[in-house]
């Protein structure tokens, strides 16, 4: 509904205008980040605080209801529980009881703040606390926010790492220093990274979210940090609060980005320039090969992106970069610029950034570009495919493993097949 | 609070976008915070739509409550009119707006808009997907039917009836409304409008030039059916055509409001249900136990198709919605079984896993639940996935629905020649009861001894009952896939005889006992 454009103020190369837009936003809320946060964190369990509508997108969003007992759920408020909070609070108390009773094995429950449990203010903060004095220690009890008023799809990630922050055990400015590994990967991803570090030589290396949730690596002056996701400004900020220091890089996508993400860890912690390579060069490699197969389709091949995940910056410069793709349009929920500087002056000057979403407006932009490729929600998938325009949904970008360097072959895929789909389809 | 980990039905406001999304020309502003969008993807996603839900979300965040929301909601009507110019608007709050109580109505009211604004309260906290829709479709109807509008004179004419009902994303309504508009053209009866499926707001005007309704769907048409009847005296046929039996009854009904000869219809063109049914290798199918849950018009369609048609023995029933609960008390007694009202999945699944049935007829809920069981499966009602949507017709209603239900039970199963070949085979060193059953596909090995299926029965007194090794032997020469029943049936056949120890002697003369 509203249209602002302000300067983009990438490294002052490019001062091309950042288009910000507000209006009807077609994005998940940061509850949808439970569907892989449970699957990361083993032990640990989501309860949802909110409507019927909120437990309807969870199981919408997981797509299939596979799990026999997924370790996420939601306590779903009704008529009776908004009469008086005192109730609220009671019978909240009452299904976490049952839940706990009946999950032995949990060892940490995250209750999580939705849209109704905000608008009523439900203190979902002092009820953790109340929790944790009574399931204590068995239990760690924490909370954080994935309402769609405050947070958009991965910042409920973002949002729920910040919360496990202030668990983490304190280091000492004293101690060697530490590499801690921000943001969720699947766990085959997350193993390629630590091998490579440990053959770098840096052996003292941590994981936030930690695969078991109580098992979480301690934090202090003596860390240094590199964000894996582009979505973790709050949880970034709460880590510097504790001393942690961020090490800018880009993020690890394709050959490039990976390269550039071990080096700011092996420049951090000394390693050696002919080492590095020496590790390096192998990965890297097999990356540029993986993307050959693919430049030939994506190369000169004009792309959209509209606003979903916060990987939308990143993913651009890399197929801009490596495999010659053309952003026309590079929309993103939410714009961080400090730990995007380096993918912002990577993105060609005449790409479009935009900030936020008014979806009506955006389309009409998608309609006149015509690009060959739309990356967008499953809501507006198939109705552009309709229209005659290849699409790739977003939300597999979240989903499948595409960092480093064993994925960027895997990556540039993900592009190349709805156009390689579109060639070879005869009906 | 409740605690849910799946749900059968999604807030009402979704129900209300089904009956949007069913018709044309209209749109439904929402007053909504981001992330509510998610419900479109059901219907481009699971009903692979090519459009986008005429649905504008306001999408309001936490920064401007308390100051703007009222006119963020205006904007967004605006917009909206502008954009899509509808013949009318739906307006209303999803759960979170409806705590902040902006009054979308009055709001809406206010602006003057020159269409119809129908205003809708849908009570997130205590309402469901299906009163949603239904409220919603009533709403419409009230406000846009013409009054004025009545049928013609009736000389000189077809009968023309009304179909009420069908909507976006419901189990099979696209195949369903195209069958019996096949079967009121054999009757030499018009279809005046289909809704809300299809229908503008300009056709329901017209709703009362028709003569009779037909309500395919009384979970979201009957509170509508209702109105009509009490303002237009337009009857309304209620018999739902699921099954070869209510389809017979459905024409004898029609053709008793209508005026018309039943017999077209009747021939029964292209039904093979009956003579699939009583050919010899459905023998098997005769007592076969089957548990049946779903929304409450299709599980006591099922029922009564599942006890009459296929000759299954109904070992459960039940519904999640409890608005309809009466209906399926009423069917449960009728097939002697506690009826199981209830929208808890975990409280279903143990319904099953107790009842050891040898079917289950559900939703995908149920699918799943069967899948983890090992027992055969075939969906029935909503909560609906993109495989309910075939790319062939595929209806559950009229005689041709009979034929995809017959198809679609019974082709789950182990066929009765398959049970006598495993018999046959059970000692060949290379059959193995862990290789499971083929129709059910890979991942689908026969539950290890200790599962649910297999377990001794854990209630009352049966625990205590032990099995001697000869009997426990002999047991394990019995396929797999009933070996958990003749378990069952031996200890409750042991524990009512008041016998301690289980030997040959006892599992013969429980066989004997529950011989059918």
């Amino acid at each position: 509904m509203s249209t602002t454009l302000a300067t983009r103020p990438a490294n002052g190369t490019d001062c091309a205008p950042v288009l910000r837009e507000r209006g009807q936003r077609e994005v998940f809320c940061g509850l949808t980040g439970i569907v892989w946060l449970h699957r990361k964190m083993q032990d640990a369990f989501f309860l949802v605080v909110g409507s019927r509508t909120c437990a309807h997108l969870l199981q919408s969003a997981a797509g299939v209801m596979i799990f026999a007992e997924p370790r996420f759920a939601t306590a779903i408020i009704e008529e009776r529980d908004l009469a008086g909070m005192a109730d609220c609070n009671e019978e909240l108390d009452r299904v976490v009881d049952r839940l706990l009773a009946r999950r032995p094995e949990i060892k940490t429950l995250f209750l999580v703040g939705s849209c109704p449990s905000e608008v009523i203010k439900l203190d979902l903060a002092k009820a953790s606390q109340r929790l944790a004095a009574k399931h204590a220690p068995d239990v760690r009890i924490l909370n954080y926010s994935g309402s769609g008023i405050e947070t958009t799809f991965t910042e409920g990630e973002d949002a729920c790492l910040a919360s496990l922050v202030p668990e983490m055990p304190a280091s000492d400015a004293a101690d060697p220093k530490e590499l801690l590994i921000v943001g969720s990967l699947p766990d085959i991803v997350e193993d390629q990274f630590l091998r490579t570090f440990e053959e770098l030589g840096i052996d003292r290396v941590g994981c936030l979210p930690a695969r078991r949730a109580d098992d979480l690596p301690a934090v202090g002056p003596n860390t240094r940090y590199l964000l894996a996701q582009p979505f973790l400004g709050d949880t970034a900020q709460a880590l510097e609060d504790r001393g942690a220091v961020r090490l800018d890089a880009l993020f690890p996508f394709g050959a490039e980005g990976t390269t550039s993400w071990l080096k700011a860890a092996a420049d951090e912690f000394g390693v050696d320039e002919m080492h590095f390579n020496s590790v390096v060069a192998p990965g890297r490699e097999r990356a540029k090969r993986a993307l050959a197969h693919h430049k030939e389709r994506l190369e000169g091949r004009r792309i959209f992106f509209m606003p979903d995940s916060q990987l939308e910056v990143p993913l651009a410069r890399f197929l801009a970069t490596e495999l010659g793709m053309n952003p026309i349009e590079v929309g993103t929920p939410y714009l961080h610029k400090t730990h995007l500087e380096q993918e912002l002056a990577l993105l060609p000057a005449e790409t479009r950034i935009s900030e936020g979403q008014d979806v009506d407006k955006q389309l009409d932009r998608v309609r006149e570009a015509q690009p060959n490729l739309t990356v967008c929600g499953l809501g507006l998938a198939n109705p552009l495919e309709a229209e005659g325009l290849s699409t790739k949904w977003a939300i597999e970008l979240v989903f499948s493993p595409i960092h480093g360097f064993d994925q960027a072959g895997d990556l540039a895929e993900l592009f190349a097949r709805p156009l390689r789909r579109r060639d070879v389809l005869r009906v | 609070m409740q605690l849910a980990v799946w749900t059968y039905e999604g807030p009402p406001h979704v129900g209300a976008m089904r009956v949007a999304t069913g018709m044309e020309n209209v749109h439904y502003v929402l007053h909504a915070p981001q992330g509510d969008t998610y419900a479109d993807l059901l219907f481009t996603m699971i009903e692979r739509r090519d459009q986008r839900p005429p649905v504008t979300y306001t999408t309001f965040q936490a920064r401007d409550l308390g100051s703007d929301t009222a006119t963020l909601f205006q904007a967004a009507a605006r917009d909206a009119y502008a954009r899509f110019e509808p013949q009318a608007m739906l307006v209303g709050a999803s759960c979170t707006a409806e705590l902040i109580q902006d009054d979308p109505a009055g709001l809406a009211e206010a602006m003057g808009l020159p269409i119809p604004v129908v205003p809708l309260e849908l009570p997130s906290y205590q309402r469901k997907e299906n009163w949603g829709a239904s409220e919603t479709f009533y709403q419409l109807v009230r406000q846009l039917a013409d009054q004025s509008v009545t049928p013609s004179a009736k000389e000189g004419r077809r009968p023309a009836a009304n179909l009420l009902g069908p909507t976006a994303l419901g189990f099979r309504h696209r195949d369903d409304v195209l069958e019996i508009e096949r079967l009121l053209e054999k009757l030499g009866i018009d279809v005046n409008i289909v809704a809300p499926m299809g229908a503008t707001p300009a056709d329901i005007a017209q709703i009362g030039a028709a003569d009779f309704n037909i309500l395919l769907y009384p979970e979201i048409g009957d509170e509508a059916a209702r109105w009509l009847e009490r303002t237009f005296k337009q009857p309304v046929v209620r018999t739902v055509p699921i099954g070869v039996g209510a389809t017979r009854d459905f024409i004898a009904e029609v053709a008793e409001i209508a005026d018309v000869d039943p017999a077209p219809a009747m021939a029964e063109d292209g039904s093979r249900m009956p003579w699939w049914s009583r050919s010899i290798d459905s023998t098997y199918l005769t007592g076969k136990r089957v548990f049946i849950f779903g929304d409450a018009t299709h599980a006591v369609a099922a029922a009564r198709v599942a006890h009459e048609e296929l000759g299954f023995k109904v070992c459960g029933l039940g519904c999640y919605n409890r608005e309809f609960a009466r209906e399926v008390r009423a069917a449960a007694k009728l097939y002697d079984v506690e009826p199981l009202i209830t929208d808890d999945h975990l409280a279903v699944e143990e319904a099953i896993a107790e009842a050891q049935p040898e079917l289950v007829l559900g939703t995908q809920m149920e699918r799943h639940i069967a899948k983890r069981l090992g027992v055969p499966c075939a969906v029935i009602s909503a909560p609906v996935h993109v495989q309910d949507f075939p790319a062939r017709h595929s209806p559950q209603m009229g005689f041709e629905g009979a034929n995809v239900l017959f198809d679609s039970w019974v082709h789950p199963l182990v066929m009765g020649l398959e049970e006598h070949l495993l018999t046959m085979f059970r000692d060949d060193f290379e059959f193995s009861d862990e290789a499971g059953a083929s129709h059910l596909g890979p991942g689908h090995a026969a539950p290890p001894a200790a599962s649910n299926d297999e377990a001794p029965a854990a209630t009352g007194e049966a625990a205590a009952i032990a099995w001697a090794e000869d009997a426990e032997r002999e047991l394990k020469k019995i396929p797999f896939f009933v070996r958990g029943k003749a378990r069952r049936n031996t200890e409750l056949f042991a524990s009512e005889q008041g016998r301690a120890t289980i030997d040959l002697e006892t599992l013969y003369d429980a066989k004997a006992h529950y011989a059918r």
